[in-house]
């Protein structure tokens, strides 16, 4: 029962950390690189609100999400629009962009472990016999809600509908009228504010530290491609597979190789199956 | 009245692509200057540094970049494979090195080709899996091949752990020290380039362009790319055993981030073409040392200038130069 509990949060996790990158890629793809930089931005912009300018928490945790999305909507009009379509440039220029923003963080003096947000419900429940603090009942809540929401939002609104339209067909969707850099920097802008809802859930259970960046872009691409990069139903289910053999390899082996684990996983997916679990055939045509 | 941009290329440089090249002491100068200069220059430094010992080693680590820019810079832009795990060669160069030197006793003069050459072929081998991979793909699995390699030596604590080697022997004299990186460095890009100017540099240029017509002509893709990752291996893994020669030591740190972006930067930065991975490596290390006291700042200054880079000058500063050397511009009425 504790395996399947922890094991269930620690898929959430990566499945928040992981969303928003599977996002922007399925729909325009764009690898956003800068993803990782962007969940750590979030937690800190979190910290400042609180901390600094004194908002109070639920305005702070909406705040910071919106950050990140601005923050997005920057990435896609002032770097990526230029070199969309060169997949090398697009890399190299996120990664940069990440690598910016998270070394400049380290710099301006957000180091150590004094960063830290406080859990949306403090205190520790008992279910099924196992202790679990409500601070990762809280982390399962929103992603399941965080679900449902992209679920809606793609099904029900326009511009959810135009994302859809352009992941599937560029082509026959801009025909129709749908704006591709319209979309490309909704997309982005989505993606940014999944990385930081990510953080306002995930922040809480730890500090708030600039590795934290390197390692939520690691897990994101691990989960993304594991799963076949822009499948959602796949980036669900990586990351269930994902989340429970990290859980067994620190509950029953040495918690040193969980991150060997998500690196062998992304490497043998990519040489074995590299259409990922559930891609499909014209991604695998354009991956080999 | 609307207008364009032309360019046109210089009189002397029409002239002195043919015979006509030995007609004057102008055209020789024209084809021999910037050459000789660059390599004049690299020559000559370890001589005037070598009184201060701290900017000689800044230009033989300027020099060690520059073999991991070259490696960068072929893979992507002739071989059309972008890696972003320079470190990998570098790192499995320096153990190679290391181990050859600790364990079996041979003078660095020996371990170090050995080293580059063994540390060649187990990187080569352990890439060869995900040739086929393309794009973004193979820069994902590349980008994981170095963590790879740190957690695994953590985790089983093998290869003295978190440690690393140390002892390991050094060069004696200086001169020796420089004079064989920079020799060696010159000879592996004369080389390189000289083997892409060869019927094999075009079969590898075909590969990046159309790999269906290349399969088509019953070469084989894989083999191609393999040959091409063995060649950038050499150069990543001749800078790694070099490194752990002239510090003496090696540990975890030679598979770090920093050894795989700065050589990107430095290939981004001097443009394509090999001896543009080198200007900016010359450009880049120095600038990266004066930016040492301001600690993470350093690493914000130079990836904000890559990143203008590729957006605003991709072709880099080597091309832009070339292009300035070899053509004039004027704007004519359309």
């Amino acid at each position: 029962m504790e395996t399947l509990i922890y094991g269930t949060v620690q898929s959430v996790s990566l499945l928040l950390m992981a969303f928003g990158f599977s996002l922007v890629y399925g729909v325009s793809r764009l690898p956003n690189f800068a993803h990782g930089a962007l969940f750590v931005f979030s937690g800190f912009a979190a910290w400042i609100c609180i901390n600094k300018l004194h908002l109070p928490y639920g305005a702070a945790m909406v705040a910071a999400p919106l950050l990140a999305a601005l923050f997005g909507v920057l990435i896609y009009q002032v770097v990526l629009r230029r070199v969309r379509g060169m997949e090398m440039s697009e890399v190299i220029a996120t990664y940069a962009v990440g690598l910016a923003i998270l070394e400049g963080l380290r710099w301006a003096g957000f180091r150590g472990t004094s960063y830290s947000l406080e859990p949306m419900f403090e205190g520790v429940g008992i279910y099924f016999d196992v202790p679990i603090d409500n601070q990762r009942l809280v982390v399962v809540g929103m992603g399941i809600l965080m679900m449902a929401g992209l679920y809606v939002f793609t099904h029900m609104t326009k511009i959810g509908l135009a994302l859809r339209g352009i992941a599937q067909d560029e082509q026959a969707a801009m025909m129709l009228g749908i704006n591709s850099d319209v979309v490309a920097t909704v997309a982005l802008a989505l993606g940014s504010a999944l990385a930081g809802i990510g953080a306002m859930s995930l922040m809480p259970l730890g500090n708030i530290v600039v590795e934290e960046g390197y390692k939520v872009l690691i897990y994101a691409i691990a989960v993304c491609v594991v799963g076949g990069l822009g499948s959602w139903a796949g980036t669900v289910i990586a990351a269930f597979v994902l989340g429970f053999s990290q859980y067994l390899t620190v509950a029953y082996g040495k918690s040193h190789y969980q991150m060997v684990v998500m690196l062998l996983a992304v490497i043998l997916t990519l040489i074995i199956r590299p259409s990922g679990l559930f891609g499909k055939q014209k991604q695998l045509e354009e991956r080999v | 009245m609307a207008k364009r941009k032309e360019r046109i290329d210089r009189g002397i440089k029409v002239r002195s692509e043919s015979i006509y090249a030995l007609a004057s002491w102008e055209e020789i100068a024209y084809l021999v200057g910037p050459r000789s200069l660059l390599i004049g220059g690299m020559l000559l430094m370890p001589l005037i540094l070598l009184n201060s010992p701290y900017w000689g080693r800044v230009f033989l680590s300027v020099c060690i970049f520059a073999c991991l820019a070259i490696a960068f810079d072929f893979l992507a832009n002739v071989v059309g494979l972008v890696c972003l795990g320079g470190a990998f060669f570098y790192g499995v160069g320096s153990y190679a090195s290391a181990i050859i030197n600790t364990k079996l006793g041979l003078p660095p003069l020996l371990s170090i080709p050995l080293g580059t050459v063994s540390g060649a072929v187990i990187c080569t081998a352990l890439i060869y899996p995900c040739l086929p991979l393309r794009g973004i793909y193979f820069a994902i699995v590349t980008l994981m091949y170095p963590l790879l390699m740190t957690r695994v030596i953590e985790a089983a604590d093998i290869f003295g752990g978190t440690e690393g080697f140390r002892g390991i022997d050094g060069f004696g004299s200086p001169i020796i020290e420089s004079y064989a990186l920079v020799a060696v460095l010159l000879l592996g890009l004369f080389a390189l380039r000289r083997f892409l100017a060869e019927d094999p540099g075009l079969v590898i240029r075909a590969v990046k362009e159309n790999d269906q017509s290349v399969r088509a002509s019953g070469i084989s893709v894989a083999w191609i790319k393999t040959q091409a990752v063995f060649i950038a291996s050499l150069f990543g893994c001749f800078a790694g055993a070099y490194y752990v020669h002239m510090y003496k030591n090696v540990g975890i740190s030679s598979f770090a981030l920093d050894l795989s972006i700065m050589p990107i930067a430095a290939a981004v930065i001097g443009g394509t073409g090999l001896i543009g991975a080198l200007i900016g490596a010359i450009l880049l290390v120095p600038l990266s040392e004066f930016l040492r006291d301001f600690g993470t700042l350093r690493i914000v200054v130079y990836s904000l200038v890559l990143m203008g880079f590729v957006i605003f000058r991709s072709e880099g500063l080597m091309n832009y130069a070339v292009r300035k050397y070899q053509q004039f511009e004027r704007w004519v009425e359309v």
